[in-house]
């Protein structure tokens, strides 16, 4: 259809017929983009991770139902699908991907960073993922299996990274602050 | 695909992305319809994830095949394909008739230049769309 027009345009168009329809609102809209925009991020995933690092009994559960595990959380989303988290050791790396679209883990990432979206992203870290994690800046050693996580409608992942060396005092919200979005994608291995 | 990965956001505090969520207004705008119209159960998410993918695949395609015959593919422009898909499934479903949204983008086009917006919506698109 429009293609030629302006999306902001189409977009307004949109809004404006679904608000006279009684469909939406313009404040339900606007509660929506909030949300994702400032509430919802990465904070939420670090807050997990370092509660795993800190805590065995919660690690335990969390690989073993990722979504019951956070549910104490109580992160906002209304996000239901199914989360699965994966633990990088020394022997094995995780990093996920949707290579069909966008899917991600919401509820405790946010929305996805541009690249996670990209072309290029999306096909070569399943071919070539070595290749793209250097690009990353992410050297690993020949001998680290690299698993690849193709994420779903029904399944999203979120890797669990391992605890820097370098953060060796034990407390919550310092371990959280090391935590970053990438390291949760598993394109970036936490020093 | 020859495009680079954009390798920002490397060290992102996890607070934000460390980058825009959103790059323009409208694609926040679009993205809150869509979600905001599955939240309220006009549609389930599912149901417009799968436009998404066939729109997404649909550029898939045919960046590999300009490129294969010595091209170079569009730049990929997620919240277009995104507002795309979003188009296709409200008309699918009756909820816009593609008519009535024809109108409206025609006479939002034919405003004068400075007029008033709603709910504050920005101008954002001139550098996010093809002309």
């Amino acid at each position: 259809m429009d293609d030629h027009s302006a999306p902001a345009i189409r977009a307004e168009a949109i809004e404006s017929l679904l608000i006279e329809k009684g469909l939406i609102s313009a404040a339900d809209v606007d509660t929506v983009v909030e949300r994702y925009n400032d509430r919802i991020g990465p904070l939420n995933g670090a807050r997990v991770v370092a509660r795993a690092w800190r805590d065995p009994a919660f690690k335990r559960a969390l690989l073993a139902d990722g979504t019951a595990a956070i549910a104490e959380f109580a992160f906002e989303g209304g996000q239901t699908e199914k989360l699965v988290v994966v633990e990088n050791t020394d022997r094995v790396h995780n990093v996920v991907v949707c290579t069909l679209c966008s899917c991600y883990p919401w509820a405790v990432l946010g929305l996805p960073p541009r690249w996670y979206k990209d072309p290029a992203y999306r096909s070569r870290i399943v071919r070539e993922p070595r290749r793209v994690l250097r690009e990353f800046g992410l050297h690993l050693a020949d001998d680290v299996e690299i698993r690849v996580w193709d994420s779903s409608a029904e399944v999203r992942y979120m890797v669990l990274p391992q605890r820097p060396a370098s953060a060796t005092r034990d407390d919550e919200a310092e371990l959280t602050a090391r935590v970053t979005r990438d390291s949760m994608i598993g394109v970036e291995v936490l020093r | 695909m020859s495009v680079e990965l954009s390798l920002d956001g490397a060290a992102a505090p996890p607070m934000q992305n460390g980058e825009l969520v959103f790059e323009a207004p409208w694609q926040g705008r679009a993205f809150g319809i869509a979600r905001g119209m599955a939240e309220r159960g006009v549609y389930a998410w599912d149901d417009f994830r799968d436009r998404l993918i066939a729109e997404i695949d649909a550029y898939d395609r045919s960046a590999e095949a300009l490129v294969r015959s010595g091209g170079v593919a569009p730049e990929f422009r997620y919240y277009e394909h995104f507002l795309r898909a979003l188009e296709t499934l409200l008309v699918e479903r009756a909820i816009i008739a593609r008519g009535e949204l024809h109108a409206r983008v025609h006479a939002f086009e034919e405003r004068p230049h400075g007029h008033d917006h709603d709910h504050g919506h920005d101008h954002d698109h001139d550098d996010d769309h093809d002309h």
